[in-house]
């Protein structure tokens, strides 16, 4: 995917759709080093390899995979958090990457982020007020009556009592301390919400609350998500458009019914068949391909298609030589496999049998 | 006769601000080779309960009644020492943290073979055999090498499968499992779900599955109950728990769920927070976040009674039972007719 927007250093008027975010082979090595004075590196931990991806105005894009596939990486990166290793970040039609902290500075206005731990992420020794108006302060937007006036009306639009702005995060519970982080990441206006698992440390009830008021606000003001998670229902439930990710790359991106209904790539498959259904007459009868063994080490990722350690469809002499490239299946939807999923369900013997594979793929 | 009948379980705690009342009134069967799950919310009693039936509570600050009979004797009234006899070897416990649950400067062989001294009267080479062969029975990859590993070198997932072998290594009648997959990812999930139940079939043993999540619930449990605010609210077959559930706290947690067979544009959910249970609501504890709330629920708190044509369905709430069976309704054909 080219941007080529990405090429001007000064924003563009107004972007087409495609091009509101732009992640283009974006790679983030984390350096393992031994020795003390002389810090030799010895290895690399490829935590993001090499993803590519477009958000469009207005949607969400969930982002999935098990814990150490580079999701939050991938999040830090995008937001500037961490230096990307390589790879370009276009936002709203400008290069991002390589911009310094003050050429940051008014781009950050425009993209905030929302953490998992409503416990860590919030200073217990502020008051809520003066971490809501925090990044009011650091912008200057307002005077110190303005800045009240809106740290009440986020917190009254985030469902909390404005009189509250005078308590500390631990007088809150912990759906309150996250509606805290979401008035926090509102109070500048921003175009595009980062949220890194903002719902897996809450109670299912508390976590509907949650992603209803998220929904709520998307629409109340046109907000962009980026929505990772490791609940695929979750993940269902919010997106558009969903991502998933594997060992730091990208295997499968499609639009929310396409990945649910017809994944293409087996890693996905497996993904979703392991989720449990809260429904014991489905829940059991369903067919289900149960995965062997871990996610390998980053350090020391397997060659070539990364799953194919623990593929049920892997073809020896192919998939261990030959990287798959993201193969299009029609609509948007693409995915990183030589042997794609021909239907939905299938059986773990299904699976085995090995498919066709993509040579002149799609439509 | 039940494996384990718990009666009128209480467990107060006394701590600096008055007495919380952590299980108030819990009472379930268990029969030899089922699964029981018990769901609720952070908070809501269900690990309490758990450790009260093990004697793992701190016994300065806590008030225990009620009794739990397993096996002809009650645990609650047993003495310490005859209780550690039977911790670890009728009864064992898997917790939610593969990570601190395990010595770290202890390899897994070890710590293995002490379970199995403790109880058994063996040579050490054979409690090393015998703790080979669980490892090998739960699926730990070259067995033989990584007896002597330490926990620090085994994942998440492979670390909760030494807990399972260590908790069954003497064989128990019993195993609770106290959120065992909850620090798991969806895969590993599954491995460990398809494992319990392949080794529930192999040792015959009872589960006391402890989870927030119904969908866990709905893939291993043969009954279910239903704790919120130190109660039990609900109590039914599987398979009658989600196909008829009579309780506004069980419809709100299955509404609330977002779900991959479903699609709904907004989650039900359940306004306001679980109360504190220094202070526990007068009358029914959910009265004040229940949407079908009467005057009744704030003074009175409902029994736990039998609903009328299945007496293995039990519920606490005052309302009748054509209306909890047309909103049961209601709640499933909407989750139903949105996955069509």
């Amino acid at each position: 995917m080219s941007a080529q927007a990405a090429l001007a250093d000064e924003p563009l008027s107004v972007p087409a759709g495609d091009d509101f975010l732009v992640v283009d082979d974006l790679k983030k090595h984390f350096p393992v080093t031994r020795g003390i004075i002389f810090q030799k590196q010895i290895a690399a931990v490829k935590a993001v390899d090499g993803v590519t991806f477009s958000v469009r105005e207005g949607e969400t894009l969930g982002v999935v995979g098990e814990s150490g596939c580079g999701k939050s990486t991938m999040a830090r990166c995008i937001m500037r958090l961490l230096e990307p290793t390589s790879g370009r970040i276009v936002f709203r039609g400008r290069d991002i990457t390589n911009l310094t902290r003050a050429e940051m500075r008014p781009v950050r206005r425009e993209m905030m982020m929302i953490f998992q731990d409503p416990y860590a992420s919030l200073n217990g020794r502020k008051r809520v007020g003066f971490i809501v108006a925090e990044a009011l302060e650091v912008h200057k937007l307002g005077t110190p009556a303005e800045v009240k006036r809106r740290v009440q009306e986020l917190l009254e639009i985030v469902g909390l009592n404005p009189e509250h702005y005078n308590r500390f995060p631990h007088e809150f519970s912990g759906g309150q301390r996250q509606r805290i982080g979401v008035a926090r990441a509102l109070a500048v206006n921003p175009k595009l919400i980062v949220c890194d698992e903002p719902v897996s440390a809450l109670d299912v009830s508390v976590q509907a609350q949650i992603l209803n008021l998220l929904k709520d606000l998307q629409k109340e003001f046109g907000l962009t998500y980026v929505f990772i998670a490791h609940d695929l229902n979750v993940v269902r439930h919010i997106s558009d458009r969903v991502m998933v990710m594997y060992l730091g790359h990208a295997v499968e991106v499609a639009n929310r019914d396409d990945l649910y209904e017809q994944p293409r790539h087996p890693y996905s498959g497996a993904l979703l068949s392991a989720v449990p259904i809260p429904d014991p007459e489905k829940g059991r009868a369903r067919r289900q391909v149960v995965l062997e063994g871990d996610v390998p080490n980053p350090i020391n990722p397997p060659s070539a298609c990364w799953f194919h350690p623990r593929c049920p469809r892997f073809v020896e002499g192919h998939c261990d030589v030959d990287t798959p490239e993201l193969y299009p299946f029609g609509d948007g939807h693409v995915a990183a496999c030589h042997y794609p999923l021909e239907r939905w369900p299938m059986t773990m013997e299904e699976m085995a049998r090995h498919g066709t594979p993509v040579d002149h793929p799609g439509e | 006769m039940a494996l384990l009948e718990v009666q009128d379980l209480k467990t107060y705690f006394r701590t600096d601000d008055g007495i919380v009342k952590a299980v108030d009134g819990v009472s379930f069967n268990l029969e030899k080779g089922k699964t029981l799950g018990i769901v609720g919310e952070s908070g809501s009693g269900k690990s309490v309960t758990c450790l009260t039936i093990m004697g793992l509570n701190n016994r300065r600050n806590t008030i225990t009644s009620g009794r739990a009979m397993f096996k002809d004797h009650d645990l609650i009234a047993m003495s310490p020492r005859r209780l550690r006899d039977i911790r670890g070897n009728d009864i064992a416990m898997i917790f939610q943290d593969p990570m601190t649950s395990l010595n770290p400067v202890h390899t897994i062989g070890r710590q293995l073979v002490e379970a199995i001294l403790l109880h058994r009267d063996v040579t050490k080479a054979q409690a090393r055999a015998r703790a080979l062969e669980m490892l090998k029975a739960v699926g730990i990859p070259r067995a033989e090498r990584r007896i002597d590993d330490y926990p620090h070198q085994f994942s998440g997932g492979m670390r909760q499968r030494v807990m399972i072998a260590m908790a069954l290594v003497n064989n128990p009648d019993l195993l609770i499992a106290d959120e065992p997959t909850t620090a798991l990812d969806v895969t590993t999930q599954a491995q460990i779900l398809s494992l319990m139940h392949k080794l529930q079939e192999e040792f015959g043993s009872a589960i006391i599955m402890i989870t927030h999540d119904l969908g866990v619930v709905a893939e291993i449990a043969d009954d279910v109950v239903v704790m919120y605010a130190a109660e039990v609210v609900e109590k039914a077959p599987v398979g009658r728990l989600f196909e008829r559930p009579h309780m506004p706290y069980t419809w709100g947690l299955l509404g609330s769920l977002p779900r991959l067979d479903a699609t709904v544009e907004r989650l039900v959910q359940i306004q306001g927070q679980p109360p504190s249970m220094l202070n526990p609501p007068r009358g029914c504890r959910f009265h004040p976040r229940c949407p079908y709330v009467m005057n009744i629920c704030k003074t009175d708190d409902p029994p736990l009674r039998p609903v009328p044509d299945e007496p293995e369905h039990l519920d606490a709430c005052h309302l009748d039972q054509e209306t909890k069976d047309r909103e049961a309704k209601k709640l499933l054909e909407t989750m139903r007719g949105a996955a069509a």
